[in-house]
């Protein structure tokens, strides 16, 4: 379904260049939910955005994504229009603040979706079902977001952006900022989004590794920019192969603890800069299992189907 | 929404009131006898000069006590009495002054709105291209720091002056009387365009950087950006962020007010306009103090009563007030 | 350490940014022509040195005469002085006066913040230059020290506004509950750990406000009721309305004031617009 290959994608700042996503390949599969997840700034959201809206600061460095087979113009802004929310849409990370707050939510729907040249009646009628789905009653479409709690304006902006049936959805962080009953409440609405085919896959980002086990199919794990280990749920949370995995996955209170508000901070060390970062595997300085080898960048190996790991430790170097 | 007017108008009561204590209490704290001056000057006449003596101690009342006076200055005013013209005796305050606000009118009611409406469009237009931004924006920084006065003057110079197209002084010619006729009209026009047209471009830089600024802004917000990402036509965006950006600019202008009043003073003295600026001006040099209180008090009235509109107008276009959430208005 | 990171940082924009050196180059050019301008001159503001009148630029009146045969850039310079002066005094005032209330509003919130937001909205509403005439009309003798502080004790709310709503905004801040739980006082926790966090807010406050006295203070000479006793910019331009210059054509004595009293707040603007590009790092252009 959705082929990411080698993608590479920095900032382009007055001090130069951050390199917040590098060389990433991965694939998602028909009706996947992946997961992913890594510590606050290692490039999750920069990942979502580049499959949608690479715009500046972003540069395109290199590499190409395939959606269904078909290339996606990334850096191409106007090309790119075509895609975005008909076959790609997003729940942005600032969804709380997404709608334009003086307009009628109904009516910013609709002249989205005009302005979209969607089929406007049609969408609008599916648009009730959605609401009921997300618990949402219909007067909200009446209403201005200041009028809604954060959590029906991220519940809103769900149905919103899911409108017109993407094949691929990006969540990012879309229980971030709500308690743990709703947490759970939001990330089980997706699930059902997604059973509904109201999407297709969904690539959920959240630095909240636990909420992942629940409902993700398979989860992609992100360090200072780099792919760090991508395989199923099961996999990663009883068999991980990548130290930094690893050491998160221990760094948990217990495994299977549902949605529990360890967040991904326990290591020791701290996260390099993206502005210089360290050569080769940029773990290196926080892992325990570094030697001379890792002063080159690992790469993002299959060391068994459906599991990929970037560790000289693993898969290339018993290879 | 009931407690956003509620509010509005305990603040502009306050003001009125404060105001009006201000124009009572100056003339009898500050140093010296101002009235006696003013009396002084008036001695010529000595008709003028012994019915001005009347009034004022009767006005002063200054056997009574301060509280009296204080009430007798409020009782007046709610008559509309201001006192009598020193300068143009024996004419009521009141009446000069209504004399002198038609052409306040026609003079800041077109240079605001007109200046706001296309210093707003133009801004929005110079946010879209570096090219544009970076020729627009340095003229609408140097016309915003233009005094208005100089820019008046620059105008009467070049087009009076030197291309002797336009009339420099005066409503109308002194050689024709008013009258509905055509020409009469027409020589009115070409009297109001220069003050209007400095008072114009001085606010219209001033808007047009508001915007460009604050357009840029709301094209960085997240509602614009979640539009992008969903692939929404610019025109929608700008759309938006333009909605948006209008609001602060409309509370701009509640703010502005006092400093295009200002404005408008000076430009009614450089081009002998007979506004409240002209008459000001006239009543400081001939030192008519119930005229100058007079004209304060007027401008104050002036100013509260387009703060009101523009509160209305606020209230019209920004639903969070008229949902009783808290808007942005100043 | 980080702060002095910041520090260089801040500096290492400010050195580039274009706009905020050439504000500062007209402001610093100016400054220098209100210092040294009147030595470069033999004559006084008042005097007439010109038996003839008025005279165009020329070499012996680098800005010609007025009417009277006075020396314009003699008037000019001095004028220059006033008007630094009055700027200087009266955004100080004005400054001082917000940050006050503005701090206070801010900070301690409650009914003292209700208070002073009442009071600087009714302020903010009535035109200052209407409050100002009046009371200058009553003045018979009006000094330039008198002027700024007319005008700094009506131009304080648009600083008070700013300032308070920043103090809001930073009272929440970590350091600030911190500084709270030690048991300093709000003065010190104000000036040590508030106060150094928008300083770029301040001078950009100061430098808005410093524009705004010259405008106003040029509006007050013009109706007739500057200074007394001193010449300023505004006062040229009023005594040449008053004396005919634009009907005789005696372009020199109006153009260079103006032209003067534009181009300081022009600079002044560009250089605010200059830091804020410095302190904002979201609008510096890539
Ligand atoms: N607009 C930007 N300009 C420069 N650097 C940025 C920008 N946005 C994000 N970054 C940098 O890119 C890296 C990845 O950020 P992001 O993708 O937002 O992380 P995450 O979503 O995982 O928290 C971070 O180091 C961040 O500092
Ligand atoms: S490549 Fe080296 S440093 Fe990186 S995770 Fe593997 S062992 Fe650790
Ligand atoms: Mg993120």
């Amino acid at each position: 379904m959705l082929q990411v290959e080698n993608l590479t994608v920095y900032y382009q700042t007055l001090k130069g260049q951050v390199r917040a996503l590098e060389n990433a390949s991965f694939t998602l599969a028909d009706g996947e939910i992946m997961g992913l997840a890594g510590e606050s700034g290692c490039g999750k959201t920069t990942l979502g955005h580049s499959l949608i809206h690479l715009s500046p600061p972003m540069t395109h460095i290199g590499g190409r994504v395939l959606l269904n087979g078909q290339e996606l113009p990334l850096a191409d802004m106007q090309k790119m229009d075509a895609y975005r929310f008909n076959e790609i849409s997003i729940i942005p990370q600032y969804a709380m603040n997404a709608m334009n707050p003086i307009r009628k939510i109904g009516q910013m729907t609709e002249e989205l979706l005009r302005a979209k040249k969607a089929d406007v009646k049609t969408v609008m009628a599916a648009l009730k079902d959605r609401l009921e789905m997300v618990k949402l009653p219909q007067e909200v479409l009446g209403l201005y977001p200041i009028e809604l709690s954060g959590g029906m304006k991220q519940r809103m902006v769900m149905v919103l952006s899911t409108l017109l049936d993407p094949e691929l959805l990006i969540a990012d962080e879309i229980t971030s900022a709500l308690d743990v009953a709703s947490q759970k409440a939001v990330s089980e609405m997706l699930v059902e989004f997604r059973d509904q085919h109201c999407c297709n896959s969904v690539i959920f980002i959240t630095h909240d590794i636990s909420i992942l086990y629940q409902i993700a199919d398979s989860i992609l794990i992100m360090y200072a920019g780099q792919l760090a280990e991508k395989a199923s749920t099961e996999t990663i949370i009883h068999n991980p192969r990548h130290p930094y995995t690893r050491l998160l996955i221990s760094a948990l209170p217990e495994i299977g603890v549902r949605y529990s508000d360890k967040r991904l901070t326990g290591i020791p060390g701290k996260t390099p800069l993206l502005l210089n970062p360290p050569q080769g595997c940029r773990f290196r300085e926080r892992c325990p299992l570094a030697f001379e080898k890792c002063a080159e960048v690992p790469p993002f190996v299959e060391i068994e189907p459906g599991h990929s790991v970037a560790c000289w430790k693993e898969g290339s170097a018993d290879a | 929404m009931r407690k956003y007017f509620g509010r509005k108008l305990l603040i502009y009561l306050l003001t009125f009131f404060l105001a009006v204590t201000i124009d009572w209490l100056i003339p009898r704290f500050m140093p010296g006898n101002p009235v006696a001056n003013m009396l002084a000057r008036v001695s010529v006449n000595s008709t003028a000069a012994s019915v001005m003596q009347e009034y004022y101690t009767h006005l002063f009342g200054l056997d009574l006590p301060l509280w009296q006076q204080y009430l007798n200055f409020w009782a007046n005013l709610l008559r509309g009495d201001l006192g009598i013209s020193a300068y143009l005796f024996p004419k009521p305050v009141t009446q000069v002054l209504m004399n002198a606000i038609p052409y306040d009118v026609a003079l800041l009611l077109p240079a605001i709105l007109l200046s706001w409406l296309a210093g707003n469009n133009f801004g929005a237009v110079a946010a879209r291209s570096k090219w544009l931004d970076n020729t627009v924006s340095p003229i609408g920084y140097i016309l915003t720091a233009t005094p208005y006065m100089w820019l008046g003057i620059l105008l009467a110079w070049f087009f009076g002056i030197i291309l002797d197209v336009f009339p420099i002084a005066g409503a109308y010619s002194f050689s024709l009387s008013p009258t509905l006729s055509w020409k009469f009209i027409g020589d009115v026009l070409l009297h109001w365009f220069l003050p209007f047209f400095s008072l114009f471009m001085v606010q219209f830089g001033g808007w047009a950087i508001g915007m460009r600024n604050m357009i840029i802004y709301e094209l960085e917000a997240d509602y614009s950006h979640y539009l992008e990402a969903l692939g929404a036509p610019r025109s929608l965006i700008r759309r938006y962020a333009f909605n948006n950006a209008v609001l602060p600019q409309l509370s701009g202008l509640a703010l502005q007010l006092g400093v295009i009043v200002a404005g408008a003073l000076v430009t009614e003295v450089v081009f002998s306009y007979p506004g409240i600026g002209y008459l000001l001006l006239a009543a400081i040099q001939n030192q008519d103090y119930f005229l100058i209180q007079g004209c304060f008090l007027f401008i104050i009235i002036g100013v509260l009563l387009a703060n009101f509109v523009i509160d209305i107008v606020y209230v019209l276009v920004d639903p969070r007030t008229r949902r009783g959430m808290t808007g942005e208005a100043a | 350490m980080k702060a002095l990171k910041q520090k260089n940082e801040f500096l290492y924009f400010a050195l580039r940014n274009r706009k905020l050196q050439i504000g500062l180059g007209v402001i610093l050019f100016f400054v220098l022509l209100a210092a040294f301008g009147p030595l470069l001159t033999d004559y006084e503001p008042f005097d007439y040195v010109n038996p003839t009148g008025p005279v165009a630029p020329s070499s012996k009146y680098w800005l010609g005469t007025t009417f009277f045969g006075q020396d314009v850039f003699t008037q000019v310079v001095m004028g220059l002085r006033a008007t630094f002066l009055i700027a200087i005094l009266g955004s100080g005032i004005a400054t001082l006066v917000g940050m006050l209330l503005g701090f206070l509003a801010g900070y301690r919130g409650g009914i003292l913040d209700e208070i002073i937001n009442v009071l600087t909205n009714i302020v903010l509403v009535i035109p200052t230059m209407a409050v100002l005439l009046i009371i200058a009309a009553y003045l018979q003798v009006r000094s330039l020290t008198m002027e700024s502080i007319l005008i700094g004790l009506t131009a304080w709310p648009w600083a008070a506004r700013a300032i308070r709503a920043q103090t809001f905004s930073l009272r929440t801040r970590d350091f600030v509950d911190m500084a709270r739980m030690s048991g300093e006082s709000s003065f010190k926790i104000i000036f040590s750990e508030i106060a150094p966090n928008m300083m770029s807010y301040l001078v950009m406050t100061f430098i808005l406000q410093f524009g705004g006295a010259i405008l106003n203070a040029a509006t007050l000479d013009f109706i007739g009721l500057g200074p007394t006793n001193a010449i300023s910019l505004g006062l040229i331009m009023q005594y040449s309305m008053m004396w005919g210059a634009l009907q005789f054509g005696m372009w020199w004595w109006f153009v260079p004031p103006g032209l003067a009293i534009t181009l300081i707040v022009g600079a002044l603007y560009s250089m605010n617009v200059g830091l804020d590009e410095v302190f904002n790092p979201k609008l510096r252009e890539m």
